[in-house]
């Protein structure tokens, strides 16, 4: 089991303990954290599941892809540390992790 | 008619063909007769069951692909390196004298640019800003509806509001905004089919529109940079130097794109709901289904029926060869009815689940600019709708639009009942 905690953009937070499988995406819907619609369901094709980064957490997440990157430059508020979560693969090394989610999806 | 229409109108229509005989390799989307008449459906189900990546060697518009399953037309629309959207997304190839260039219209990195210096505007943040506006305006129309009396919601509601609601994205003046109505219309129409009656006429509004919008580029590009969509093309850094076809054209998108579409979900919703009086009880049982409910009228009224993209390369898809050069199309219209991606796929529920999982804004690149828009407009109408009306009612025939790529309505009778 890991612990991710999400940070809404009010502040208010919540730690989620989960098994490391799958994407955060999946993750934060099948536990109802709000602020993550993932309209396609994981396609990396809506940049709906928009989460910015936790600056320590960076290195660990993964590169962005070259798709997510062209998904994420639709989003209009784009930031260096925003990532699409249906491509952050959880596993052990993200125990702890720690994402915010944007006042909007686009 | 003479002969030669004649003989077209009998090799092409598809209107009243038994969609379960016909022989598949006669079978052509691209027919706007079948969508005006409401008879699309079981060619879209059959061609998902037997041909799923379907060639219609012949048509009016040329040869081309038809992609039915919802996977297969994802698959195309999230592989801009295979599937181009370059030179058109239109069914019909058009001439380079009248390809008016537009982001929709182009592949990476240019669309990226492009689209970054508008996409601001119907950004979220900037709809919390409209939301009063556009609930005022909402409410003005509702309220001035005839009660007791027949009337077409098309007129009256749909095109009213979208219009308005266009105009002030531009920052348009309100009392010609009929004209982007008009000019919207005209883009996408048949010529005579009711709304021109000519190539040249359609020619004439593009030139009224092009003058028009050079006249409001002129005025914004020495003020102040401003929060309207023409100010973001003049000032923006990726814009400012476009050729005047090419501001042109992104105008054209940006009306089309922000017109007709609303425009036919606010229609079809109604349409939706008396046909399913169980799903318009369910609403008015519990109106905080209205947000789910907008997404599951978006996917079934699927505004925009289909995209075109043409192959950059030989593929395969779905067990088929497409070659380098070929057209292919996206229905959407008909991945929306996909059993296999969406549960139930063919009743309407407004209170489905993942509802927003539907492929009306397409997906990719290219997913619709205004979604969250569109979304906000129709939230609004239904939430001021159910505050007034017992019931819109459907009392007359709809009459649907001649086109297999603009799928809606031209007349909706309704009248409307107080609560």
């Amino acid at each position: 089991m890991i612990r991710v905690r999400f940070i809404a953009h009010d502040a208010s937070e919540r730690e989620i303990e989960i098994e490391a499988d799958g994407s955060l995406m999946q993750v934060a819907k099948s536990n109802s954290v709000p602020g993550i619609d993932a309209d396609c369901g994981g396609a990396c094709s809506c940049a709906t599941c928009h989460v910015f980064v936790d600056h320590e957490w960076l290195d660990r997440v993964g590169p962005i892809g070259q798709w997510e990157e062209s998904m994420l430059g639709l989003t209009p508020d784009r930031q260096p540390n925003s990532r699409l979560s249906c491509q952050i693969q959880l596993s052990g090394k993200l125990d702890g992790l720690v994402v915010t989610t944007p006042e909007f999806q686009y | 008619m003479n002969e030669t229409q004649e003989i077209k109108k009998k090799v092409w229509s598809m209107v009243g063909r038994d969609p379960r005989t016909i022989p598949l390799d006669e079978i052509d989307l691209s027919h706007p007769g079948i969508w005006q008449a409401n008879e699309y459906l079981p060619f879209l189900e059959r061609l998902r069951r037997e041909d799923p990546v379907h060639y219609c060697k012949s048509s009016a518009v040329g040869p081309y692909w038809s992609v039915t399953k919802y996977a297969d037309i994802m698959q195309v629309d999230t592989s801009p390196d295979i599937y181009s959207s370059e030179p058109t997304i239109g069914i019909l190839d058009t001439n380079a004298e009248n390809v008016y260039p537009m982001f929709i219209a182009m592949d990476p990195p240019r669309h990226d640019e492009q689209r970054k210096v508008v996409q601001g505007v119907v950004a979220p943040m900037n709809l919390k800003k409209l939301e009063s506006v556009i609930r005022q305006r909402a409410c003005a129309i509702l309220d001035g509806l005839p009660l007791g009396e027949k009337f077409n919601w098309v007129e009256r509601v749909s095109i009213e509001l979208t219009t308005q609601m266009l105009a002030t994205l531009f920052d348009f003046p309100f009392e010609d905004r009929r004209k982007l109505t008009r000019w919207s219309d005209a883009f996408t129409a048949i010529p005579g089919r009711g709304i021109i009656d000519s190539y040249e006429q359609r020619q004439e509004l593009v030139e009224e529109c092009q003058v028009y919008f050079t006249r409001l580029w002129n005025e914004r590009v020495n003020r102040e940079p401003g929060n309207d969509l023409v100010s973001m093309l003049a000032h923006g850094e990726a814009t400012r130097d476009m050729p005047p076809k090419e501001y042109l054209g992104n105008v054209i998108l940006l009306i089309v794109g922000g017109n007709d579409t609303t425009r036919n979900s606010l229609s079809g919703g109604v349409l939706a709901l008396n046909e399913n009086p169980g799903e318009y009880q369910k609403l008015r049982d519990n109106p905080g289904l209205i947000p789910n409910m907008v997404s599951e009228i978006i996917r079934w009224q699927t505004p925009l029926a289909h995209m075109r993209r043409t192959a950059k390369v030989d593929t395969v898809l779905g067990g088929k060869t497409i070659k380098a050069g070929d057209k292919v199309v996206m229905w959407y219209a008909s991945g929306n009815r996909d059993e296999d991606a969406i549960v139930r796929a063919n009743e309407f529920l407004i209170d489905r689940p993942n509802a927003r999982m539907h492929l009306s804004f397409g997906f990719g690149i290219h997913r619709c600019m205004g979604n969250r828009l569109a979304e906000m407009q129709l939230r609004i109408v239904w939430e001021e709708i159910m505050r007034r009306f017992h019931a819109v009612e459907v009392v007359g025939e709809p009459k649907r639009i001649y086109s297999s790529f603009v799928k809606g309505y031209s007349e909706l009778p309704v009248m409307v009942h107080p609560l």
